[in-house]
């Protein structure tokens, strides 16, 4: 049984903690509204940008001379994962999320024989994934030090993703990050990058016009993929960024909760022996007396 | 005057820029400045560096370094990571940009494409200074 001086500690160290989480939960819910409001204008650049790909893709139909980034390299060897995730934790399971996602497809690919090789973006995932994947890393990027991330960020990774695929380093390229549904429900997801996926769902609702393309279509979509991939890669940030405040603020808003049901329980179990303390000193009183 | 009007729609990754209703955009497309006006043909091109010119009561221009451009079913779409409305950028962005134009079109290493684009950025930045 704890004393009633412990007891008071213990209830004023939840009390502050709850103070805590409940300002993180704050700060995460204004933070969120504005990510939120980034993801929301960020996506018709890359949706249209997509879209644009889409309408090159179809009308350029001798796949041979396309550029690789389109196609890829016609291997299936090496496999490139991007881990995107948040360089501060304390927001539920937003990073482990991803790297559970992420770390099942490793799994996959070395089990299939394949050549495995990892981008970290983000200390958080890097710490999970270092231990068992460690020796697959070939870069890590974190942006610890910037207040919040562009579109410069997204292009360098971009470039450094684009160089070395034309430096034949990987065949295949898969993007993690979670998607930002809404505030409480975040979905980690895996994208291929490269080759470009062709989404066959969306393909004969458009009706196909006819294109006119100034230079050829090849030129263009030289010109374009490489955007592509950091626009892709920026949106993924985007979400990212959202995606964390969002789970922030409900991990934060649970642990408030939390505190708040134990400050509860603490005290009643005070009260109790501080109840439990009178009554005893009562009772030697009370026998004391009657022993005179 | 043909009152025809189009939409266009100038996006950049951050926001969306303008959306607007106009008569006539001219672009500075990657062979040649390009005037578009409603029912061109659909059309897929990018941009070097220039001043994209929209047309309404009151003109508006904004300068480009690059972006893709997309038409079709009268919507024009100018996708670009930065577009800056003239009337908003200062002298002194201009200065320090053409210095580093001029810094990096004397180096061997560029390629020819990429000076292609650097020598149009340097003579838009200088009609602009």
């Amino acid at each position: 049984m704890p004393s009633l001086d412990d007891l008071k500690k213990r209830i004023k160290s939840v009390k502050s903690t709850q103070k805590i989480t409940k300002a993180m939960k704050m700060v995460a819910a204004a933070k969120l509204r504005k990510a939120q409001e980034n993801a929301e204008r960020g996506r018709p650049y890359s949706q249209k940008m997509q879209n644009i790909i889409l309408n090159l893709t179809k009308s350029a139909n001798n796949s041979d001379n396309s550029p690789k980034l389109l196609i890829g390299s016609g291997k299936d060897k090496i496999h490139l994962c991007v881990v995107l995730t948040a360089d501060r934790g304390l927001c539920g399971g937003f990073n482990s999320n991803i790297c559970k996602l992420a770390k099942s497809n490793f799994k996959k690919i070395i089990t299939e024989g394949k050549v495995l090789k990892i981008i970290t973006v983000g200390s958080k995932g890097l710490d999970q994934i270092k231990r068992e994947y460690g020796k697959y890393i070939v870069k890590k990027f974190s942006f610890k030090d910037k207040k919040e991330i562009s579109f410069n960020e997204a292009e360098m990774i971009g470039k450094e993703i684009v160089d070395q695929f034309n430096k034949n380093e990987f065949d295949k390229c898969i993007l993690f990050y979670n998607n930002f549904k809404n505030v409480i429900t975040q979905i980690p997801q895996a994208q291929q990058i490269i080759p470009v996926e062709k989404n066959s769902t969306n393909s004969d609702t458009e009706n196909s016009l006819t294109y006119e393309f100034e230079p050829d279509e090849d030129e263009i979509l030289e010109d374009l993929l490489p955007k592509n991939i950091s626009t892709q890669i920026f949106k993924a940030f985007l979400e990212n960024a959202a995606s964390e405040q969002g789970s922030r603020m409900t991990a934060m808003d649970n642990a408030t909760r939390n505190a708040g049901d134990l400050v509860d329980k603490l005290t009643i179990n005070y009260n109790r022996s501080r109840q439990a303390s009178i009554t005893k000193e009562l009772i030697e009183i009370i026998s004391g007396a009657e022993s005179l | 005057m043909i009152s025809e009007k189009f939409t266009v729609e100038i996006i950049s990754p951050i926001k969306s820029i303008i959306k607007s209703e106009t008569q006539e955009v001219v672009i500075p497309s990657y062979e040649g400045e390009m005037g578009i006006l409603k029912d061109h043909i659909p059309l897929i091109t990018f941009l070097r560096p220039g001043i994209i010119r929209i047309s309404s009561e009151k003109e508006k221009k904004f300068y480009v370094e690059e972006g893709t451009v997309e038409f079709s079913n009268n919507q024009l779409l100018i996708l670009t990571p930065m577009a800056n409305e003239l009337s908003l950028i200062d002298k002194s962005f201009i200065q320090t940009q053409i210095d580093e134009v001029e810094k990096k079109i004397i180096n061997d290493k560029v390629s020819d494409k990429e000076k292609y684009f650097l020598s149009y950025k340097l003579d838009t930045l200088k009609s602009l200074n």
